[in-house]
């Protein structure tokens, strides 16, 4: 920088006409100003748009929801149709985000370490999910495993019910919270890299305890951090689940099903605490985010 | 292992829909596509989604400028809310923006069963696309390259078009293309706010729900396919643009 960059200024075209007369220090001084007052007009436009699509409507749901006080929350909390709902989602959320988890370690460390042949398509196939709609998720689902689909004859027979029962609900949650836990593994296994993993085998350590006492510990934020993701998407997902489930009030309604069934019945104190329940829940997957992003910083200083 | 279970999950389930959307051959398919109700549906999810992603990428781009280049109180609390619309329940963001936008709004302002809702709700979700994806480049962007440009003569704008703007133009552009391929999926937050009325403002993902309502499985699947394939395009395009872009700088 020269030590009058004002100055430099004063003989672009630009400027020149504008600030005819005036010194090269009054001018850096007006930069400055417009400068800063570019910078809180942006600061005003940013955030009075997070706060009219984001903040505003988030605040009014809990307002309205405890806006005559806390019995009728209590109420429409207890009401055995919303207890129910809870624990459903609650039992989906319990099966399938450990089977995600360990598939997602799994797949992570043979995406990231493996050499075969397609495995470019492979990595392709895993965020399918992402890129499908949930609707199309449920419809794809009932095509295998509904009445009419690929299995539905071979299901009969063997006495299992996947749609409009719980493990449909299952496999629908599982699908669409999938690539989760595998992308937020793999950069962390890259990270870490195989040479402590080696050290172990060549001090004698099967590939199993490898596994346990030096590669999970390494990347256990990385898991985490995918966990959580995971048991978000897991308990908000509507869509596909919506399908699966059939929809049958007090058996297989979720908790999201529930929000929507109260609010078509025109309960909206119900569907209101439903969502608020939604909402924390959704606020500590965000502290817990961030708690776990400081907690990866750190780790990676040390 | 890995292989039984990802085929339970995606690979059985998308053959099928392959399957049942080519059932009938490549007529029966087009017939399906070709329903007024169902061209008006994939029409409005993707203009609805092309102007949203539009609004996303200045935006997103002005939140994330924000939050990497100013300071202010508070601006740990914004950047750790961008996430929300990610964590929060696709149905909660629909009951959310009608308890603001709704018929009970408080402001007066009533967007329920309005194309604009569509809208509404798909910024929501989407959000926070853009912003994730230009905030890690912008903070890596030097600013003694804008100070050069600003001390030989450079107007903001002109840094802005020359120097910010081409940076963070791939980071842009993989923003705008996810919350695209969201976009065009989003069902759950649609749902009430929209109300759902065939030719106004059903889109694809809640014609094809209805489909499935009515036991039209064929129909559902060959709209599905539409959109899934809209959304795969999208995101090869990206990766193809981003894949260029890096050959070009290298």
């Amino acid at each position: 920088m020269s030590s009058n960059p004002a100055g430099v200024v004063g003989f672009s075209p630009a400027s020149s006409g504008r600030q005819l007369g005036r010194g090269p220090a009054s001018e850096a001084a007006a930069r400055a100003k417009s400068a800063r007052r570019r910078q809180l007009g942006f600061r005003a436009i940013a955030l009075g748009y997070l706060a009219l699509l984001l903040l505003a409507p988030v605040a009014m749901i809990f307002y309205r929801t405890f806006e005559h006080g806390l019995s009728p929350v209590w109420n429409a909390v207890s009401a055995p149709n919303a207890q129910h709902a809870f624990w459903l989602s609650i039992e989906i959320v319990a099966i399938a985000v450990p089977l995600n988890t360990i598939f997602g370690i799994g797949m992570a460390l043979l995406l990231e370490r493996g050499r075969f042949w397609g495995k470019s398509a492979l990595g392709l196939l895993i965020d399918l999910p992402f890129a499908i709609s949930p609707v199309v998720v449920g419809l794809s689902l009932v095509l295998v495993y509904g009445k009419t689909g690929w299995l539905g004859d071979w299901l009969a027979e063997q006495g299992i019910q996947v749609i409009f029962s719980v493990p449909g609900m299952v496999i629908a949650t599982a699908v669409v919270s999938l690539p989760f836990v595998v992308r937020e593994t793999m950069p962390v296994l890259r990270e870490l890299g195989t040479d402590a993993e080696q050290a172990a085998e060549t001090l004698g350590a099967s590939a199993w305890q490898a596994f346990w006492r030096v590669t999970l510990p390494g990347i256990r934020w990385g898991v985490v951090y995918g966990v959580v993701l995971t048991t978000a998407r897991a308990l908000g997902e509507f869509g596909a689940v919506s399908i699966v489930s059939g929809r049958i009030e007090g058996q297989t309604q979720t908790l999201p099903l529930y929000v929507q069934d109260r609010f078509e019945n025109f309960d909206i104190t119900g569907a209101y605490t439903a969502a608020v329940v939604l909402a924390l829940l959704a606020l500590a997957t965000l502290l817990a985010m961030n708690l776990l992003t400081r907690r990866a910083h750190r780790g990676t200083a040390i | 292992m890995l292989g039984i279970y990802l085929t339970v999950l995606v690979l059985l389930p998308v053959a099928a829909l392959l399957a049942k959307s080519g059932s009938g051959g490549t007529s029966a398919f087009w017939r399906e596509i070709s329903n007024p109700e169902a061209v008006a549906a994939i029409k409005l999810t993707l203009i609805v989604s092309a102007i949203v992603v539009t609004i996303n990428a200045v935006f997103g781009t002005l939140v994330a400028w924000v939050l990497v280049r100013d300071e202010f109180r508070g601006k740990k609390i914004v950047n750790a809310l961008i996430d929300l619309p990610f964590a929060l329940p696709t149905i909660v963001a629909g009951v959310v923006l009608l308890a603001l936008y709704g018929k009970d709004s408080p402001i007066g302002i009533d967007v329920a069963f309005t194309r604009a809702s569509v809208g509404l709700a798909l910024l929501f979700v989407t959000l926070p696309f853009v912003v994730r994806s230009v905030q890690p480049v912008l903070l890596g962007l030097d600013l003694a390259m804008e100070e050069a440009a600003a001390s030989l003569g450079a107007g903001p704008l002109t840094v802005l078009r020359r120097i910010v703007l081409p940076t963070l133009a791939p980071a842009i552009i993989s923003g705008v293309a996810l919350s695209f391929a969201r976009a065009i999926g989003e069902y759950g937050s649609l749902v009430l706010i929209t109300g759902n009325l065939p030719f106004k403002t059903e889109a694809g993902s809640v014609y094809i729900f209805g489909q499935i309502q009515n036991e039209n499985l064929a129909a559902a699947a060959a709209v599905s396919v539409v959109l899934l394939l809209a959304a795969l395009l999208v995101l090869a395009l990206l990766g193809f643009a981003l894949r260029r872009r890096s050959r070009h700088v290298l």
